[in-house]
């Protein structure tokens, strides 16, 4: 065992919950989390500026796929968890379907907001309500993005058998990454989707 | 454990171990954190030179009434250039070269807790300053203010590039502050020395962490404004657009929500600096340590329920104001514990009154008169007086060259001759600090007056025969001695890499721990790893400590480049880490976000696009381990 070599009783860049990268991550998630709030806060700041019917034209978004989108989304973080809980157990191959099934889970989501993108009545341009909904939705897109390239990147990783039960940071970080994603679409949803519906 | 006493220490192969490699490789790939912060300061100290500059034209413009020597379009360029550089490429990255530079070697570590994040955090620096630099060679430098007030700034009224420059470049240096940001956090927890414990941390520390989390949550602010405004601008969007729904002051209170926090971001590490200071030239610990580190906390906490103390003109109703202003106020309650504790310090201690001292003392009487003059200005009715004069550009400068400019001068003065193993001159010191000093105050208190007289800032010029000629001379004056002070300052230091006496390990006699290392320090920064055992680890002869540090024994550490990672709180070693080698990835990606941003600058998104996926390629070379590492992890046992 290399470890013999050392004269201190302690582990050499474990990978648990306490490692640099893992702090990191939680900060770029906090930091990531704030811009989110920002972006509700001009959200809620200029509903309840308007003047009219906020939407402006009177009809709330439809939950028609954006609730079963939200579904997808939540599943996608189990399939992740349960990617996750495999490696913990050195289960190379739940690892590898775990991480597939989610990257398949997050392109449907991004593919069914597209959809619902192109059926929208209005444009960025066309309203301040519309400015918002796009920028929002869309960073919030954009973050799915950024989770579903990691997993590729973990993925490939996982294929390549890099990782062990007790060393996967990386994938870690990628999965807490991706439920991160999967709290804002809440947020977000709860924002848009439903507080309209509320008033 | 293994204990090795210095000279049986393997330094050599440590040396070898840490050593940056050489040439052309070296200086592109390194991720030393004393070469970083160096890097830091020096790029810091060249945008202060050129905001500085920015300053000079602007004080010869208004030395009387009438000059011409720049256009209402070059002065706006020129002002707004200079609160851009001032503010985000000068007063916040110097104390990030300091904090990079010191924290490893006040707390006995080998390095930052993420030190290839750290070189990206410096890369991305120097590039978003030369980024927003580059509109000055089109004639096209941001003109609307360092806070960029909408609609002026919208496409209507502002059609050029000039304020896509500033929403693009300030996008990026976030990206720099908030990436440096988190590897201060992660190495203030988890990289401090065996018995380090949070109650003994160098005051800087405390700074530098407050800032650091003020970063994490502010600067998103920020961002998300200079989004919407770009997105305003370039894709025709309504945010800020009162017609379609939109409105002005969504601006102002998200551009505020980072802005005032921010003021607490460039000066709590200076207020930390100051403090660690002190003690060594009143020779005596710091008096209330334990108040000063809550206060400088206290005081970032309060920093985020401040901003609307900007806005007491836009018509918010009134309770919003008065809630405002009492918490604006309430800010004087922690800056003044800190002062009473410095003033305490020096008083039940037996001051020397060398360069650095002397800068600490301007500190502590510039951040009274611009701390009154705050609290002045949080009162509303006063306020609105005040709103867009002179009088708050005079309350600005004595926060801001009261308590981030001194004590970096002092700072460069005290450590500096660890950086570069010489000393500056005493002698020409007392000349920069009374030039500087003197030129502060001749330059700014008269703005106090110009302000009460009703002359707005941010006017390129002015008529004779309004009672303004008098005190803006005066201030011109100032200005130009003031000036005088830094390139005196200039001259010194450059003077002193080859005739400056030779600064030994300790030349000030000061307690901490950076201190116990040659100057400049080894690339190692500590041959064995010590244990703290005080807050003044150098001082503990002297005070009777009961207990001692161990400097000089203790665990080397001598398998690769390791150093301890560390608990939260009392400091426990719990692990060893493995510190990453040297790495071109941080340059390159920081190279390719510089692309990506021309491109959406100019709207050519085939370019933006191509370095987006340059972004995403370089990342991935980035995160991919490298061969050497994979066998290495191979050898490691598996835990539990």
């Amino acid at each position: 065992m290399a470890m013999v070599a050392r004269p201190y009783d302690l582990p050499i860049s474990p990978q648990d919950g306490r490692a640099p990268g893992r702090l990191g991550m939680m900060l770029l998630i906090a930091t990531e989390a704030s811009f989110f709030v920002y972006l509700l806060f001009s959200y809620f700041y200029l509903a309840s500026m308007a003047r009219g019917a906020w939407p402006p034209d009177g009809n709330n978004p439809a939950l028609r796929l954006s609730l079963p989108n939200t579904i997808i989304l939540i599943v996608s973080s189990g399939t992740m968890w349960w990617a996750e809980a495999g490696i913990r157990k050195g289960q190379q191959a739940r690892l590898r379907i775990g991480l597939l099934v989610t990257l398949i889970l997050g392109m449907l989501f991004l593919a069914i907001q597209g959809l619902e993108y192109s059926n929208q009545s209005f444009t960025p341009a066309t309203h301040a309500y519309g400015s918002l909904f796009f920028t929002i939705t869309g960073f919030h897109g954009a973050h799915v993005a950024a989770g579903l390239l990691m997993n590729i990147f973990v993925q490939a990783r996982a294929w390549a058998g890099h990782f062990t039960a007790t060393r996967h940071l990386a994938l870690s970080n990628v999965a807490l990454y991706w439920h991160f994603v999967d709290v804002v679409w809440i947020v977000v949803f709860l924002s848009l989707y439903i507080t309209p519906r509320l008033g | 454990m293994a204990i090795a006493t210095a000279p049986t220490a393997p330094v050599g192969k440590l040396a070898k171990t840490w050593e940056t490699a050489p040439g052309l490789y070296g200086v592109l790939a390194t991720v030393d954190h004393k070469t970083i912060g160096k890097r830091y300061i020096v790029t810091a100290l060249v945008f202060f030179l050129a905001g500085g500059i920015e300053a000079a034209f602007m004080r010869t413009q208004l030395i009387h009434s009438n000059v011409h020597l720049l256009d209402a379009e070059e002065y706006n360029q020129i002002f707004t250039m200079h609160g851009v550089t001032m503010l985000f490429l000068f007063a916040s990255p110097i104390l990030s070269g300091f904090s990079n530079y010191l924290w490893p070697l006040m707390i006995g570590a080998r390095d930052m807790a993420l030190p290839r994040v750290n070189a990206l955090s410096y890369w991305t620096f120097l590039l978003s300053g030369v980024f927003i630099y580059t509109s000055f060679l089109i004639g096209q430098a941001p003109d609307g203010g360092w806070f960029a007030y909408v609609p002026m700034t919208g496409r209507t009224y502002s059609p050029g590039l000039n304020i896509d420059f500033y929403a693009l470049g300030l996008i990026f240096i976030t990206i720099s502050t908030t990436v440096g940001a988190v590897n201060f956090v992660v190495t203030f927890f988890r990289m401090r020395a065996p018995g380090m414990s949070l109650n003994r941390v160098p005051i800087i520390m405390w700074g530098t962490l407050s800032a650091s989390v003020a970063i994490i949550f502010a600067l998103p602010a920020l961002s998300a404004a200079c989004v919407m405004l770009y997105f305003d601008r370039r894709f025709g969007m309504h945010f800020f657009d009162a017609a379609e729904g939109g409105h002005p002051l969504l601006w102002q209170h998200l551009f505020w929500m980072f802005g005032h926090p921010w003021v607490y971001i460039i000066v709590l590490p200076a207020i930390g600096l100051a403090s660690d200071m002190i003690p060594t030239f009143s020779r005596r610990p710091l008096a209330g340590y334990t108040f000063v580190a809550l206060s400088t906390v206290t005081t970032a906490i309060l920093g985020f329920g401040v901003w609307v103390h900007h806005m007491f003109a836009t018509g918010l109703p009134m309770l919003a104001t008065t809630f405002f202003s009492a918490a604006s106020m309430m800010i004087a309650i922690p800056s003044g514990v800190s002062i009473f504790a410095w003033i305490a310090t020096i008083w039940h201690g037996r001051p020397v009154f060398r360069t650095p001292f002397l800068f600490l003392i301007g500190f502590i009487v510039l951040f009274v008169i611009g701390g009154v003059s705050g609290v002045m200005t949080a009162a509303v009715p006063f306020d609105w007086q005040l709103t867009d004069n002179y009088f708050v550009v005079a309350h600005l400068h004595y926060v801001l060259i009261g308590i981030n400019v001194f004590p970096v001068f002092a700072a460069l003065y005290y450590w500096l001759p660890k950086m570069t193993g010489r000393m500056l001159s005493e002698r020409y010191g007392r000349w920069v600090f009374w030039l500087m000093f003197l030129g502060a105050n001749l330059a700014f208190f008269p703005m106090h007056i110009s302000g009460m007289l009703g002359m707005p800032r941010r006017i390129y010029t002015y008529q004779a025969g309004l009672g303004w000629d008098t005190v803006n001379l005066i201030t011109s004056i100032g200005a130009y001695v003031f000036a005088l002070g830094v390139l005196l300052f200039l001259v010194d230091f450059f003077r002193s890499l080859s005739v400056g006496p030779e600064a030994g390990d300790n030349p000030w006699d000061a307690p901490t721990l950076e201190w116990s290392v040659s100057s400049p320090p080894p690339p190692y920064n500590f041959a064995v790893i010590p244990t703290v055992r005080s807050r003044h680890p150098l001082w503990e002869g002297r005070l009777d400590e009961e207990y001692h540090t161990l400097i000089g024994s203790g665990p080397v550490l001598d398998h690769g480049r390791e150093t301890f990672g560390t608990s939260a709180l009392d400091s426990d070693p719990f692990e060893i880490l493995q510190m990453p080698e040297d790495s071109l990835w941080p340059l390159i990606l920081a190279a390719m976000m510089t692309v990506t941003f021309y491109g959406l600058l100019f709207g050519v998104w085939w370019l933006a696009i191509l370095g987006l996926v340059l972004v995403i390629l370089s990342l991935a070379g980035w995160c991919w381990p490298r061969p050497a590492r994979d066998e290495e992890m191979d050898l490691l046992p598996e835990e539990g």
